[in-house]
């Protein structure tokens, strides 16, 4: 913008000359209005030119500009950027300044609905060649926020349309190095196993993924999402989940150490419900956890039940229903036999 | 323990319905729908409808139709399905579905729905399963769901479900309560609630409670009030409502409370709004708080006035 632009968008409306052929129309306040208006002239000025352009249709550069002053006093407004995306498709205008007004206000308004959409309708008319900035893009929104959920989605979406799945992994290994416990890291790393066209999916990966879980788990015992990360790669092989050596020295080492031993336990519970038979070392650390309580039985899933019934009190109540349908195939067994 | 200060609350909102001139008002006047369904849904479970002129805030939402025949936000704005079902829901609220052109209604919901089943939220194409909520909901208040694919729709939802047995805003993306909500909502009203993991998902959600009682959204996030309905409502949808701490939860709702000027926040001490006041208080009733008229989990509206509808 050059310094005469700058000089005419500091006059109030109603002074620009380009601008006097213009009658803004007020804002019709709703039900119960209060007479004084409170709030800022010089937006309530700008809107009432722009309902006067949107009602008119005008689809010119001046109403471009005007929507561009706008979004500036209020980025929610959907309709101001619907209408935006009408001019900025009659002048077939140059999109990738429309990216970089984005870039502007997306500090400020990083989980606004309508900056991400109007981001995702830019970049799909920019198509493959937008891949890179769309994801540097995403890149700066983490920096400040690595879970924001618009930026996740945003850059799910160009990877899956616009490409640049290459170094997506690596990302999230970094992002995982400042934050073990960002959730929506260990969600992206299933999306890369499972969709980058490259990689051979979760059968290829699935070693080097086991390996990369139990490392992170053992950093932070009482971190949610990799826990969840090792049931998710087993989700199609529970076979290889029961039998596997590493799951069980896993939760052995946890319940040794000092961490908190909760998703250890409720993991071992899993595993047990679906055929794992602990070894006495196994058994030996889980009845140690609370040692002062009579959680002891013989079935050692009770036992794991009742230690969790102690530690994790807030979720009492799904440990004990846990203990109460441990074991319901052999309840069907039990149901089914016919007694000669 | 503390207490509900319903009386604040009441005429908070009351206030906030007659300001237009604060700056906070201005800058949400295109999704002033939403905030007079907040609004009046948390002035009935109060008991307290009656104190809004009926007649005026109907006018005003059939003025936010457009020709397409769905709503905005406000007078002039573009169409939206969010928009849309809060003016059907205000309607519900006041007993006046009837005076909807029904079919003009539900052809404009029905046109957002995509080719995978997915559905918009307007013509510009933002596809979320917040807006297959939305869509599914507002056309199962106008009894009009069969005029779109209800297969197709729940088979796109069920795309949407992750690993650890919650939902995510499209295939493949994190699971968050608020979209949970969302999926599992569509899944209830379309009665296709089989398709859920309720075992998995329902440890999930009852993992959302936190120390301090409140629940968050997603792993490792701070507790928020709005989450008490989201993650509730699912968790009641889903019957496994008692895998959380019932008493911690309505403890930290009430720590949300301004009791002086009324209103609740996202956390304690931090400003109120419309938005966390009424999930507050929706939380509130679906925790079965004394003096709170009962709500509807997976319509959002209170149960009375669902039954009106579905029971006539």
């Amino acid at each position: 913008m050059d310094s005469d632009e700058d000089e005419r968008t500091l006059l109030p409306l109603s002074q620009r000359p380009e601008w006097s052929d213009v009658t803004p129309v007020p804002q019709n306040d709703g039900p119960n209005p209060v007479v004084p208006i409170a709030y800022s002239e010089e937006f309530a000025e700008v809107m009432g030119y722009f309902r006067a352009v949107y009602l008119a249709d005008e689809r010119s550069l001046r109403a471009l500009h005007l929507t561009t002053e706008a979004i500036q006093f209020n980025a929610g407004n959907y309709t101001v950027w619907q209408f935006r995306r009408l001019i900025l498709e009659a002048l077939n205008a140059d999109l990738h300044e429309e990216l970089e007004f984005v870039e502007q206000l997306a500090s400020k308004n990083s989980k606004n609905y309508q900056l991400w959409h109007h981001r995702r309708w830019v970049a799909e008319k920019l198509g493959t060649e937008a891949a890179s900035r769309e994801l540097e893009f995403t890149k700066n929104i983490f920096v400040n926020d690595a879970k924001n959920y618009h930026a996740w989605s945003h850059r799910q979406w160009v990877l899956q349309n616009l490409g640049g799945w290459e170094d997506e992994l690596a990302y999230c290994n970094e992002l995982l190095e400042d934050d073990i416990f960002n959730n929506s890291a260990w969600n992206q790393r299933y999306f890369v196993i499972t969709r980058h066209p490259g990689l051979g999916g979760i059968e290829a990966t699935i070693d080097s993924e086991l390996d990369y879980t139990i490392k992170s788990i053992l950093i932070k015992p009482e971190n949610e999402s990799p826990w969840r990360y090792l049931r998710g790669l087993h989700k199609n092989n529970v076979q290889s989940f029961v039998t596997n050596p590493k799951i069980s020295t896993l939760c052995l080492n946890v319940l040794t150490s000092k961490a908190n031993p909760v998703f250890a336990l409720s993991l071992l519970l899993d595993l047990i419900s679906k055929g794992f038979e602990p070894n006495q070392d196994l058994k030996n650390a889980i009845e140690v956890v609370v040692p002062e309580s009579n959680s002891q039985d013989s079935d050692i899933s009770v036992t794991i039940c009742t230690v969790l019934e102690i530690i994790d009190q807030m979720r009492v109540n799904y440990w004990r229903w846990r203990k109460k349908n441990l074991h319901p195939q052999v309840a069907e067994g039990v149901a089914n036999l016919h007694i000669h | 323990m503390g207490e509900l200060a319903a009386e604040q609350h009441a005429r908070y909102i009351l206030k906030v319905e007659k300001k237009k001139d604060d700056i906070e008002s201005v800058l949400m006047e295109h999704l002033r729908i939403n905030g007079v369904y907040w609004g009046l849904t948390t002035l009935d479970m109060l008991g307290k409808l009656s104190a809004v002129d009926q007649e005026t805030v109907i006018s005003w939402v059939m003025s936010c139709q457009h020709e397409t025949g769905g709503f905005g936000g406000n007078e002039g704005h573009d169409p939206h399905v969010l928009y849309t079902l809060s003016a059907i829901q205000i309607l519900a609220l006041f007993n006046k579905i009837e005076i909807l052109d029904i079919e003009k209604v539900s052809n404009y919901v029905t046109t957002l729905q995509n080719e995978d089943g997915s559905f918009s939220g307007d013509k510009w194409g933002e596809t979320d399963t917040r807006f297959s909520y939305v869509a599914i909901c507002s056309l199962a208040l106008l009894k009009q769901l069969d005029k779109i694919n209800v297969e197709k729709a729940v088979k796109y939802i069920i795309s949407c479900k992750n690993l650890d047995g919650g939902f995510g805003c499209t295939p493949g993306a994190e699971s968050h309560a608020g979209q949970i909500f969302c999926c599992i909502g569509a899944l209830a009203i379309t009665g296709c609630l089989h398709y859920v993991d309720k075992d998995l998902l329902g440890w999930w959600l009852c993992e959302r409670q936190v120390k301090s009682g409140g629940l968050n959204g997603r792993p490792e996030k701070l507790p928020d009030v709005c989450y008490s309905w989201w993650v509730l409502s699912s968790l009641i949808i889903i019957d496994r409502v008692r895998w959380i701490d019932k008493e911690k939860l309505v403890k930290f709702i009430l720590e949300c409370q301004d009791k002086e000027n009324g209103g609740i926040s996202d956390r304690p001490d931090d400003a109120v709004d419309v938005f966390h006041t009424y999930f507050g208080v929706a939380g509130l009733s679906l925790l079965e708080y004394p003096g709170v008229k009962a709500i509807d989990p997976a319509y959002a509206l209170p149960v009375d006035v669902i039954n009106r509808i579905f029971l006539n």
